[in-house]
């Protein structure tokens, strides 16, 4: 049943192709169901082959498919790699991604670009298939490309608003400071090993000169923390909330995102023979990620943004794991955060869909009767996130936590740190979206005109809700006089049960009390055993931990309560604008590319121009100006080239009889 | 035959090449520059059977049996292009015909 894997890229490949040619033919519900069909089948496909990866030596398979850049010594197949990481990435990346089909039918009725969304889904599917599939770096470097091109189609897919289409240049902009990277670093690989094939040049990575390793490391770190949005490249994935939901959902939370991560665990023997410091920048720069993140999420007031600051902080979480050893407990994470942050972003596009595209937290309260499933799904989503046993968060979160404690203390307080701001801001999120007073409706105008008063240095109002009009003819009738929210239909409900259910379980998959319950680090055990960093917990340390993970969970939400429920502290003093601002990073950035950066540009151009040019120039105008000169010999006189023969020829007689002696 | 004479023969080969290619350089009209070519190949014919004889080798005469041909068939093309300009351009000599100059 292995030989069926090279069906799971393919079916998607399949809807993809007909729905390019014929979706405006086949129309709006059918399309949808099409595109979700061929992602369910590629699902049933990947289980069929995960049962039969079961009998495989070492649970690897490799399919080469068939030649395709064969030059010289460089040679790239299209194969697929079938080993447990890929295996698991590709049950989760195809599930997760035909619920969300199945919510984008109900979500997108009506838009008038409908076939097209689930056409650029479906290529986005095969792409991210093709990237964990591959057998090479080359491959993996398509896929990447393809997941990238179809996250920029779909951030800027509402593209009749401006910001909506320059969100997507941003996307696209700032990734290609990170593909850069992982391009050097496919040429170094080559250049090192002779060959970019992950079962050729990964057993022999343990060989390679430090210095090689640590550059290639480096270089494909540089590709992860662009794809990944870590810091300084993770300015990106805010903005790329302009999106439809279920894009979020998908592709900047659940799947294209921890690409990074899954790149970095597959070199995980390249990252070994590196020098320690590189392990050490991974945790710090995924830790540091973290914390900014959360920090800047708690100042959000776009339910979007908040989601999305979050997604950058849970993978900081996962750079964290990776940089501490803890590769398992990295794809873990992945697995948990893929559904329970599917789970929150499917949730709250149902909010918005229910509030008519409303995006600000301040215009929302008191939902949870209204929209009941949502609302409990959504909790559900909120606890795991939160790492509340025996929700799958917990479980995942206090892994990386016990392998950052394991390398370094500091590390494993600012994951703490980071912990509890989690379960704060997430707390904020759902006491003022569920809960409290409701502020929409005609009962809410005058407050909010007196919070809006309150919040004029808040530079949140300038750069919020992007959000298309997908459902201008539901919007018309309703102003905010005679708001009424609705639950949403099944094909978007039925999502978020499913999710539900694997967010609060899907701890079982590695809980850390015997090795026997760990699945997921025995499964693993193939790709990264031999340099995961190895745990051996006492049964007391591992209870403080989760005893006091537990607590700070615990306290972020009571803290959140206090604030948000019983009004005991003034919101303001925590929703800092230094923090709303997101640091003023990008307003930094901005700065200085209007200032600095581009006076150095211009003198770049003034370079290109005058020496670059110049050479270029130069050289033809030199052949312009001999040829002036030269063509006056060629005067058209039959008997002057006689001439000129004879004087070739005596002049050659000339030469031969000086070097000939006799 | 004496080396003097072969002397002989080689300078009448040189003075007859002398005046082919004296011939080729002054003359205007086609036909003569045409006539003082063949000049110039017969005398190198002359100097290669002279060759020949002295080396006490065959084939200096054949090689101007080579030459024989080439002349002929190079007389047959330029006669053609003579008697083709003589009808566009009466009267032209080869100076007049510099359309390709640079």
């Amino acid at each position: 049943m292995v030989g069926l894997v090279w069906l799971i890229p393919a079916l998607p490949l399949a809807g993809f192709l007909l729905l390019v040619f014929f979706g405006k033919r086949i129309g709006e519900p059918r399309s949808g169901w099409i595109g979700t069909g061929a992602v369910a089948l590629a699902f049933v496909t990947a289980c069929l082959v995960f049962a039969g990866l079961w009998g495989e030596p070492e649970h690897t398979y490799e399919l080469s498919l068939f030649q395709w850049i064969p030059a010289g010594r460089f040679n790239v197949d299209i194969g697929i790699l079938l080993d447990p990481l890929s295996m698991t990435m590709a049950l989760f990346i195809t599930g997760i991604a035909s619920l969300i089909h199945l919510y984008s039918i109900g979500y997108m009725h009506g838009d008038s670009r409908f076939p097209r969304f689930f056409t650029y889904l479906n290529l986005f599917v095969f792409s991210m298939l093709v990237l964990v599939l591959g057998n090479n770096m080359v491959l993996t470097f398509l896929g990447w490309e393809g997941v990238g091109a179809c996250s920029y189609f779909l951030i800027a897919f509402w593209f009749e608003k401006e910001e909506n289409a320059s969100a997507g240049k941003k996307a696209f902009i700032t990734n290609r400071v990170g593909d850069w990277g992982f391009m050097i670093a496919i040429f170094m690989t080559f250049f090192a090993f002779g060959t970019v094939t992950y079962t050729q040049f990964l057993p022999m990575a343990p060989g390679l000169a430090q210095t090689t390793a640590t550059f290639i490391a480096l270089m494909l770190f540089v590709g992860a923390i662009g794809k990944s949005a870590q810091i300084p490249l993770f300015i990106w994935l805010p903005d790329a909330m302009a999106g439809p939901t279920p894009v979020s959902a998908l592709i900047h939370a659940a799947t294209m995102v921890t690409a990074g991560v899954y790149l970095l665990v597959r070199v995980n023997p390249i990252l070994t023979a590196s020098a320690s410091w590189i392990p050490w920048m991974i945790a710090i720069v995924g830790c540091a990620t973290a914390f900014l993140a959360a920090t800047i999420a708690l100042a959000q007031q776009d339910i979007k943004k908040v989601l999305a600051y979050s997604t950058v902080s849970q993978l900081g979480y996962m750079f964290l794991a990776v940089g501490v050893g803890g590769y398992s407990a990295a794809i873990f994470h992945m697995i948990t955060h893929a559904f329970f942050k599917a789970l929150l972003f499917l949730g709250a596009g149902s909010v918005i869909h229910g509030m008519h595209d409303e995006q600000d937290m301040r215009r929302m309260g008191a939902l949870r009767k209204i929209m009941p499933v949502t609302a409990i799904t959504f909790i559900v989503g909120w606890l795991a996130i939160s790492g509340v046993p025996p929700f799958s968060g917990f479980w995942s979160k206090d892994d990386i936590l016990a392998y950052a404690l394991h390398k370094s203390v500091i590390l494993y307080i600012f994951g703490l740190i980071t912990a509890l701001l989690t379960a704060f801001y997430m707390s904020r999120l759902v006491f003022r979206v569920f809960y409290g007073d409701a502020r929409w409706g005609e009962s809410a105008e005058a407050e909010l005109a007196n919070l809006n008063a309150h919040t004029a240095t808040d530079a949140v109002d300038a750069d919020a809700p992007a959000h298309g009009d997908a459902h201008d003819d539901a919007h018309a009738e309703s102003g905010h006089g005679a708001m009424h929210p609705h639950e949403s239909k099944w094909p978007m409900l039925v999502p978020l049960i499913v999710l539900a259910f694997f967010a609060a379980i899907a701890g079982v998959l590695n809980l850390p009390f015997t090795e026997h319950l760990e699945f997921l680090n025995r499964w693993l055990e193939p790709v990264v055993g031999e340099n995961q960093a190895h745990l051996s917990l006492g049964g007391v340390q591992l209870t403080i931990e989760l005893l006091l993970s537990t607590t700070i969970a615990i306290a972020g939400i009571i803290a959140a309560y206090l604030v948000y429920l019983k009004h005991k502290v003034d919101p303001r003093r925590i929703e800092l604008p230094f923090f709303a601002n997101g640091w003023y990073i990008d307003q930094s950035i901005t700065k200085f590319m209007g200032g600095i950066g581009r006076k150095g540009f211009e003198l770049i151009a003034m370079f290109d121009k005058v020496v670059i040019d110049g050479a270029v120039n130069g050289v033809g105008r030199a052949t312009r100006g001999g040829a002036a000169r030269l063509r006056s010999i060629e005067n058209g006189y039959v008997r002057w080239y006689a001439l000129m023969i004879g004087v070739g020829a005596v002049l050659l007689v000339a030469f031969a009889m000086t070097q000939v002696s006799f | 035959m004496g080396s003097n004479l072969s002397l002989a023969y080689l300078m009448l080969s040189a003075i007859l090449f002398v005046i082919g290619g004296v011939g080729v350089l002054i003359r205007r009209n086609p036909l003569v520059m045409i006539m003082c070519v063949e000049l110039m190949l017969n005398a190198v014919n002359l100097s290669f059977v002279t060759f020949g004889k002295m080396l006490n080798d065959i084939s200096g005469q054949i090689i101007v049996f080579f030459v024989m041909v080439v002349a002929a068939a190079e007389v047959v093309i330029g006669l053609a292009l003579i008697v083709a300009m003589a009808r566009r351009r009466p009267g032209a000599t080869a100076d007049d015909l510099r359309t390709l100059r640079g």
